[in-house]
């Protein structure tokens, strides 16, 4: 800690500077504007159309974002407070194949019942791995890296060993509707992840439970000097992280009717770098869910926009690589502009 | 409470003993402190200050002695509930959340709560903020009105001590312990810390504070106890001791 300013009041250069200060706390936001500008003129510069005033364009973005966006939730509780979960990708699928395997054996039931049934058993199941994680972390005290990491094995290994190895399929038209039919003309999974969004914001923006979150991810010491019960807060936040992902694993299985141990395992990567170029420090105590939401949009837009201009799909790799090396970057110069960081020797 | 009148003591410790496994911490401590007294413990490392101070504030049991606070006989269970009867400690490093503002960090553990549209149970950040400037006020804590809604790591040094002194007097602490509150600070901001010390004096808080530093001590205390080796090597009302003494109890050479 720099504590060695002689005068009382510190100055910021982001506070001389109105412009910087506002470019680097809205940096994300441009930046995707920045995308949406680029791709609109490519499209109509080479295709001669629209790419943002075509509804399916969008859909197809916002469904595309849609599950890398629910792990991001749960995701940004557990950053900020200073941990990572690195087992919701495989958690996620985890619940789909539990899901999956559970509406299989009920296709007797009513599709609605039945639908119930595998929506109960894939949030139960994603609880699971969710407790342990909670329970080596704030009560074992693994660090998080290493327990999620093992949980990451666990659940994979758990979810091939459900579906023996394969993709498990499913005939349910409730099902199917859950992930292809729309609510005044927004498809479901982007409805469920809207109310998903909206309540976790409102907690983590509003409720006590929120600011402790941000407390421990500040001061671990400082919040349980305060009263804060870290056990209980720690193992809540990976229970909300693996919430997310079994809400994830229910969306995936909806939308293909079929669950898959894999189908969370690219999303892990997305999930983290959404939060993180949403500004949330991988040190934990910033962060918010509006930001893991651009963060999560940031690279739907990159991903589909590239495939939209006939880019190599392996160039989507390399662009979300370079943006979330990017707003690492942007991140670290502005602590830097606080005075936080040492330079860079 | 007739324990305020003039000289009765809001806190008295006798005989306090605190052994770790085959280690002595503390041996048979004893000391009084007044409403608006400040008690400066002096002593070399290990000599038992922050023993003494966390069985006070309720982080170690006592094995041996007793805790008089307000004349009734305490014992804690843990901090909480030493804090929760206004023994407030503040740490060296300053138990403050640095990502969060200043009125966060007031009311940590604490936050008012509201009603969101009349239904969701929501913290109340406004009150927050208005309750935070209002003892800031109180205790003549300059901080610019844009920093109140910052995090407190853009704060100077002093100003975040004076944040987690602050803190304390909002929840109404009757006794501060503060453990090396200007080791970190540049000398003006030692000179703001030791002011601010002198006005919690004057509104009669009682303080202990440990400190290294001759000059602090000698600043703003009315009387020092010595500890060294886990006993008291003496205790002098400041105006009839000097530095050169202090030294020679807290390494023990012959007077």
């Amino acid at each position: 800690m720099a504590m060695t300013e002689a005068s009382p009041a510190v100055v910021l250069p982001e506070e001389q500077h109105p412009l910087l200060r506002f470019l680097a706390g809205a940096w994300s936001w441009l930046f995707l504007i920045a995308l949406l500008i680029f791709f609109e003129s490519w499209a109509r510069a080479v295709y001669g159309v629209s790419f943002l005033l075509n509804g399916l364009n969008v859909q197809s973005i916002l469904v595309y974002a849609a599950l890398p966006l629910l792990l991001g939730l749960g995701q940004t509780y557990v950053i900020i407070s200073g941990g990572i979960d690195l087992s919701v990708g495989f958690v996620m699928g985890l619940a789909a194949v539990i899901m999956a395997r559970v509406m299989q054996q009920l296709t007797d039931l009513p599709p609605g019942l039945a639908l119930g049934c595998g929506l109960m058993a894939a949030f139960l199941v994603a609880l699971i791995p969710g407790l342990i994680n909670g329970w080596l972390i704030a009560q074992l005290r693994v660090p998080a890296f290493i327990g999620t990491l093992g949980m990451f094995g666990v659940a994979r290994g758990a979810g091939f060993l459900a579906a023996n190895g394969t993709t498990v399929p499913v005939n349910n038209p409730w099902l199917f509707e859950m992930g292809n039919g729309k609510l005044l003309g927004v498809p479901l999974p982007v409805v469920i992840t809207l109310v998903a969004l909206l309540a976790l914001h409102y907690v983590l923006a509003q409720t006590r439970f929120g600011q402790y979150t941000y407390a421990i991810g500040g001061n671990r010491m400082a919040a349980a000097r305060a009263g804060v019960n870290l056990r209980r807060h720690t193992m809540m936040i990976y229970l909300i992280s693996a919430g997310c992902a079994g809400v994830a694993g229910m969306v995936y299985t909806a939308r293909f009717s079929a669950g898959a141990a894999q189908a969370g395992e690219p999303l892990l990567l997305d999930s983290i770098a959404a939060v993180v170029i949403g500004g949330a420090s991988l040190f934990g105590g910033s962060g918010t869910i509006m930001g893991t939401v651009i963060g999560a949009l940031i690279i739907a837009v990159i991903q589909y926009g590239l495939v939209f201009i006939n880019v190599e799909p392996f160039w989507q790799f390399v662009a979300v690589g370079v943006v979330i090396i990017v707003s690492v970057l942007v991140d670290q110069s502005q602590s830097r502009l606080r005075g936080e960081l040492p330079d860079a020797e | 409470m007739p324990s305020e009148a003039a000289g009765a003591p809001i806190l008295s410790v006798q005989g306090i003993t605190k052994r770790f496994g085959g280690v002595q911490a503390l041996t048979q401590v004893s000391f009084e402190l007044a409403a608006g007294e400040v008690l400066a413990l002096a002593g070399d490392n290990g000599a038992g200050k922050s023993t003494l101070i966390k069985c006070i504030s309720g982080v170690h049991q006592p094995d041996e002695g007793e805790i008089r606070y307000k004349g009734q006989p305490v014992s804690f269970a843990g901090p909480r509930q030493a804090r929760d009867l206004g023994i407030e400690t503040i740490y060296q490093d300053l138990a403050l959340a640095d990502n969060l503002d200043v009125g966060a960090n007031v009311f940590l553990g604490r936050e008012p709560a509201r009603r969101y549209l009349g239904l969701l149970p929501a913290i109340d950040r406004r009150q927050m903020r208005a309750a935070a400037n209002e003892v800031l006020k109180q205790l003549e804590i300059e901080i610019a009105p844009a920093k109140l809604t910052k995090p407190v790591r853009t704060l100077s040094g002093g100003q975040r001590q004076a944040v987690a002194i602050g803190r304390a007097i909002y929840w109404q602490a009757e006794i501060l312990i503060m453990d090396e509150p200007t080791a970190a600070l540049g000398v003006p901001e030692q000179r703001k810390v030791r002011e601010l010390i002198m006005r919690l004096k004057a509104k009669r808080v009682a303080i202990i504070f440990i400190s290294h530093n001759l000059q602090d001590i000698f600043a703003v205390s009315d009387r020092i106890l010595v500890l060294r080796r886990g006993r008291a090597a003496g205790e002098r009302r400041i105006d009839v001791t000097d530095h050169d003494e202090i030294v020679k109890l807290m390494v023990g050479a012959d007077l």
